[in-house]
């Protein structure tokens, strides 16, 4: 029995690396490899298609786009989340209930519905390929995620914690930000890394708002696909670059994530 | 538990969210309920139209073939993933070094780029050059997403479970890890087998984060588009055009503004009619608790 246990974690974790294992191997293969025939790793192992989004700023700064939008937007959805999510868990309001299935509803919202509002709404406010339209316009759903998730930590931390520290004379913003804060910190980190990871994966939204300057590098990836006919193992090089900020976000908060899944909501 | 205390003050601290999410979710919207009641024939010229955008729509048999392709996409992988995710986090060890490799190795899915996804099962299932391709052929199938509609479903279908089935296992597992060892021990004590502990400790102890996984599952795998539309674009023919895909196709692809804007309606109504449900469910099952 503890052996089937075994072979079912392996089995799922190999299928999951196998595809993974194919983007590695073709990013270290030429092109005219690639499209030559089938193999299982690269007989001629070059770091060419590496060496290329390196010294290329077209590339390069896809990934610099990405990650200024996605910076921006997570800052922006856990300070906006915070002293929400502490209403939705400390206090009875008018409304309150509705306003939170209203805010999940926005997680809820197919990004295809909003791609063409989003691009005038953006123009409108000439913000149009910028780091910030694409940060503002994820907020749609990481903000009400956020909210939930934070919620969720915090209704963990008994309200006598709260009524304590307001008898021994903290205002509320001192409390929030000495005492609370640190309390939910683990929330807090389980909450940047959902906020990091949706808006890192989110393409069509991103794709749509940018055009030149600030073009995201999913974006950029696509449009290399189309132009220069097929550039395999630059695409595969890239690909797999889109996977290395994720890995180290995710090592950052290992210990904390099954347990953030627990208690939060997500 | 000490009941909330009410205070209306709290708006006050929920102000800045609702401020952000009206400005990405009212306005947009607003802008598409427009566009579904109005036709246009020169920029800036407008003319009402009430519902014909609506009837055009849900009498195009385009559209019911995307809502069912859509219906059926989701049904598969929700009867695929639950269960296996429940499966894979059953199996996995409790404690020990093992687990933080475990659940960042199985997260890994969850952090790439939706549109590389594609692309990487693009390439992976590619009968000549793809490892998964290449196999099925090897192993005697005669298998070309990009030729027959079964294989493309079948390739859509498992890119799905290898993306999000982490997801699963990873809240299975959360749920799994609050249950206090003492009952186990009871059980055992109790002489239950391993169907009866499954049955009446492990089930019910998920049951609430299995409801979140449900719900995150149809949410997302309902609104699917970039990873399809990057691997089969659609097809081959419409055979995978999903919901998001067709909108997409009808707003930018064809300019039909109407009626995109009609199905974006049609469509977000859906998916909030389907959302509520659930919320209901899991609200009273919060209750209970």
């Amino acid at each position: 029995m503890k052996r089937t246990k075994i072979i079912v974690v392996f089995v799922y974790i190999l299928f999951l690396m196998l595809p993974i294992y194919w983007l590695l191997n073709m990013s270290f293969k030429t092109t005219n490899e690639i499209l030559g025939g089938f193999s299982w790793y690269p007989q001629n192992f070059t770091l060419d298609s590496y060496i290329t989004i390196f010294t290329d700023p077209t590339w390069y700064n896809g990934y610099i786009n990405s990650i200024t939008y996605v910076l921006i937007n997570t800052v922006i959805s856990v300070s906006f989340a915070l002293p929400a999510a502490y209403a939705f868990s400390r206090y009875r309001f008018m409304g309150d209930k509705h306003l939170f299935f209203w805010l999940l509803s926005n997680r809820m919202a197919p990004p295809a519905v909003f791609v063409l509002p989003f691009v005038e709404l953006y123009s409108a406010m000439s913000l149009f390929d910028t780091p910030l339209a694409v940060a503002l316009a994820h907020c749609l759903f990481n903000v009400p995620l956020a909210v939930w998730i934070l919620e969720g930590f915090m209704s963990g931390v008994p309200r006598e914690v709260d009524e304590t520290a307001y008898i021994d004379g903290y205002s509320f913003p001192h409390f929030f930000v000495k005492i609370f804060m640190p309390l939910i910190a683990a929330g807090i980190g389980v909450t940047a890394f959902f906020c990091f990871m949706f808006s890192w994966v989110e393409m069509l939204l991103a794709k749509n708002l940018t055009s030149v300057s600030a073009k995201p590098i999913v974006a950029i990836m696509t449009k290399t696909a189309s132009t220069s006919g097929y550039e395999l193992g630059l695409l595969a090089a890239a690909g797999a670059l889109t996977i290395v900020p994720g890995a180290i976000v995710i090592w950052f908060v290992r210990k904390y994530i099954a347990k953030g899944f627990a208690l939060g909501r997500v | 538990m000490v009941a909330k205390t009410v205070n209306q003050r709290a708006w006050f601290l929920v102000l800045p969210v609702l401020f952000i999410v009206a400005l990405n979710a009212i306005i947009p919207l607003m802008t598409v309920v427009n566009y579904s009641i109005q036709d246009t024939f020169s920029p800036g010229v407008f003319f009402f139209e009430g519902t014909k955008w609506y009837q055009e729509v849900l009498s195009s048999s385009r559209f019911h073939s995307a809502l069912g392709r859509q219906f059926l996409f989701t049904a598969i992988i929700l009867a695929i993933e639950i269960p296996l995710g429940v499966a894979v986090a059953l199996a996995m060890p409790r404690t020990g070094p093992w687990v933080s490799v475990c659940l960042v190795l199985m997260a890994l899915p969850l952090l790439i780029p939706w549109n590389v996804v594609g692309a990487m099962w693009n390439i992976f299932a590619l009968p000549d050059i793809g490892l998964l391709g290449y196999g099925l052929n090897w192993l005697g199938f005669d298998y070309n997403y990009t030729q027959q509609p079964v294989a493309a479903w079948f390739t859509v279908v498992l890119m799905d479970v290898w993306h999000w089935t982490s997801l699963v296992v990873l809240l299975a597992y959360a749920g799994l890890s609050s249950i206090p060892d003492a009952y186990y021990q009871a059980a055992k004590i109790d002489g239950a087998g391993r169907f009866a502990v499954f049955r009446y400790i492990q089930l019910p102890k998920m049951k609430r984060v299995l409801i979140i996984a449900l719900l995150l599952r149809f949410m997302d795998s309902f609104m699917i588009y970039t990873e399809p539309f990057v691997l089969t674009g659609g097809g081959p023919g419409n055979s995978t055009t999903f919901l998001s895909i067709d909108l997409v196709k009808a707003a930018i692809g064809e300019f039909n503004l109407g009626i995109a804007a009609a199905m974006s309606i049609l469509y977000f109504l859906m998916t909030l009619l389907v959302c509520w449900v659930f919320y209901t469910l899991m609200m009273r099952g919060e209750d209970e608790t």
